[in-house]
């Protein structure tokens, strides 16, 4: 049951514009604020008149705008989990929940509502009032009733930004199960590179109301299409690049060639590489090879985490006193350990398969 | 002080202003606390210059003078007026009768509800509308289980104004339903006749009679509103 979306409409700064097709796999839509996610998700749940294009989902026609077809947000089918949850505060959760089940009998209903309460493992607060629920309570509440109509579709906006480290966790355990239980089109409005990872088979990066990229998820991080989804994917590491003889490239903000595997249509403007990707060569011998990518560095500073470091790295000769780096590498710290009392310089190792060369 | 109360328990008074007063408010506020939502909810929905113009009319009585709006109403119900002429095609009229009292009384304190309700609506969060709307609901139901409750505060306020508004009424009253001892004397009427005639006695009864329904309706309401443990507390907080 393919969610088939394609639209337009004109927003105060800039015009969102996307066309995509989202399958039985949950789709993370990744972007910053402001890119115009929510506002994608209330067009798709018919909340927002686009200006023009079309939605299907599963063969029913929801929009089309040429045919003056807008089915209202009621008959749509498509359950929506609003970002600050919007339970209604005069009901209880089981009213909350069953506010979408009235066409149903009584028992029926009272069923539904109570299997919908098990399945996000609150059962015990059927009764209870939505202030009277921690927000990781009341997102679980809001989820079972977005699921509670049994939609054709889903649509989280930020469903764990507001959520702690640890109900974080939990709610997305949930949304898991959720999604493997499901198995209809799913978006996940996200900011967040990782969760949008984690929760999405394919990843769809929206930048001032454009598609910047959309694939699955390893695609898309492993070869960024430009300099902007690289960043947006959480990419630190960049440099002006140019081709120069030999194949090489010549990346102008290091001063340094380097070898990429990748090969591009079109003439590189950027060389970019994630910082974990970053490896530090054990002698200065594979450095005289130029095909080895490795290079002299000096570390200028460094800022930990409880489980790895990152490492800001000035090439080929000590850094100054302003703190200036080339690159940031993050690696564990077991790995640190082992060659933080070694003599400067490093030699760090930008591996050819894992550098990305980024089009203008 | 004990000695005029003593008089007043010992003198016979005329009830009916109380019932009538009574009677007319209760229906005036219903009528207006159906029409002033509805029209309220109606005029949320809706943007544009043509409104600004709606909104003058429906909140005109409030501005103008009762007695001026009592003679545009004699003008509409007159016998000349244009409903004024169909109901007397109906073999009735409601100039000087005991509808009158209530037709004057819900179009004065009509404004005073068409405003509070629109704020209290206002002030919904749409979200809730919409979540209502992804999970099926049709506008009606938005209407009447979410936006209306989640108003009610708004709307229990105008109804109390709209109460007061009514029981204070006295000069489209007097324009449109007269002075007709038992029919439609109402207490702020038979308290300013009572007054020109002299008799104090009675004026004073009257007004005491006011103050306490006033008070009575009002602590009423909002003990009602606010009982611990009730429904509304649970999910307002109390």
């Amino acid at each position: 049951m393919p969610l088939e979306v394609q639209l337009a409409k004109r927003l105060p700064e800039y015009t969102l514009d996307v066309a995509f097709t989202a399958g039985d796999e949950p789709l993370a839509i990744l972007g910053p604020s402001g890119a115009g996610k929510t506002m994608l998700l209330r067009c798709v749940a018919g909340l927002e008149h686009p200006d023009r294009g079309s939605i299907a989902l599963g063969g029913r026609v929801l929009l089309d705008t040429e045919r003056h077809v807008h089915v209202a947000a009621r008959d749509r089918r498509v359950g929506l989990l609003f970002q600050h949850y919007a339970l209604f505060p005069h009901r209880t959760v089981a009213e909350n929940i069953a506010f979408g089940l009235r066409s149903l009998s009584d028992e029926e209903r009272e069923r539904r509502v109570q299997s919908h309460m098990e399945r996000a493992h609150i059962a015990v607060l059927g009764n209870r009032y939505p202030r009277q629920l921690s927000g990781g309570e009341q997102q679980r509440a809001a989820l079972a009733r977005a699921l509670s109509i049994e939609p054709d579709a889903l649509l989280l906006d930020e469903p764990l930004s507001a959520l702690d480290t640890h109900l974080r966790a939990q709610m997305e355990a949930l949304l898991q199960e959720t999604f493997a239980a499901y198995r209809r089109p799913a978006l996940l409005v996200t900011h967040n590179v990782e969760e949008a990872y984690r929760l999405g088979r394919e990843m769809l990066v929206l930048s001032r109301g454009r598609v910047a990229a959309f694939g699955p998820r390893e695609e898309v991080l492993r070869r960024p299409p430009s300099l902007e989804v690289a960043r947006l994917t959480g990419c630190k590491n960049f440099s002006r690049a140019r081709m120069v003889e030999g194949g090489f490239v010549e990346a102008l903000d290091w001063g340094c060639r380097l070898r990429a595997s990748q090969s591009l249509s079109r003439p590189p403007a950027h060389v970019g590489i994630r910082a974990h990707h970053i490896d530090f060569a054990e002698s200065a011998d594979a450095a005289s090879r130029p095909e080895a990518n490795v290079f002299p560095c000096w570390l200028s500073r460094s800022s930990e985490t409880p489980f790895r470091v990152t490492l800001f790295l000035h090439l080929h000769r000590p850094p100054g006193e302003t703190g200036e780096f080339h690159l940031q590498a993050e690696v564990f710290k077991e790995k640190w350990e082992r060659f933080r009392d070694r003599p400067f310089p490093w030699h760090v190792r930008l591996a050819p398969e894992l550098l990305f060369l980024l089009p203008e | 002080m004990y000695q005029t109360m003593a008089m007043f328990l010992g003198t016979p008074l005329d009830w009916s202003p109380l019932r009538i007063s009574l009677a007319t408010s209760v229906t005036a506020t219903a009528i207006t606390l159906v029409a002033g939502v509805a029209a309220a909810a109606w005029r949320e929905r809706r943007r544009g210059p043509a409104m600004a113009l709606v909104d003058g009319i429906l909140v005109l009585p409030l501005v103008l003078p009762p007695t001026v709006v009592g003679f545009l109403l004699l003008l509409i119900f007159g016998r000349n007026g244009l409903l004024g002429r169909m109901l007397l095609r109906l073999g009735t009229t409601v100039v000087f009768s005991w509808p009158a009292t209530v037709i004057a009384a819900a179009v004065v304190s009509f404004p005073l509800m068409y405003l509070t309700a629109r704020a209290a609506l206002e002030q919904v969060d749409t979200r809730y509308l919409e979540a209502a709307r992804t999970l099926g609901g049709s506008e009606w139901r938005v209407f009447l289980e979410i936006a209306l409750p989640l108003s009610w505060p708004g709307v229990l306020a105008g109804t109390i104004l709209t109460f007061a508004r009514a029981l204070g009424e006295f000069g489209a009253t007097l324009m449109l339903a007269g002075d007709i001892p038992g029919r439609t004397e109402t207490i702020p009427i038979a308290i300013y006749f009572a007054v020109e005639a002299g008799d104090l006695h009675s004026a004073s009864i009257l007004c005491l009679l006011d103050v306490v329904i006033s008070l009575v309706l009002l602590g009423g309401l909002y003990r009602w509103v606010q009982a611990p443990g009730s429904r509304r507390s649970q999910w307002m907080g109390r």
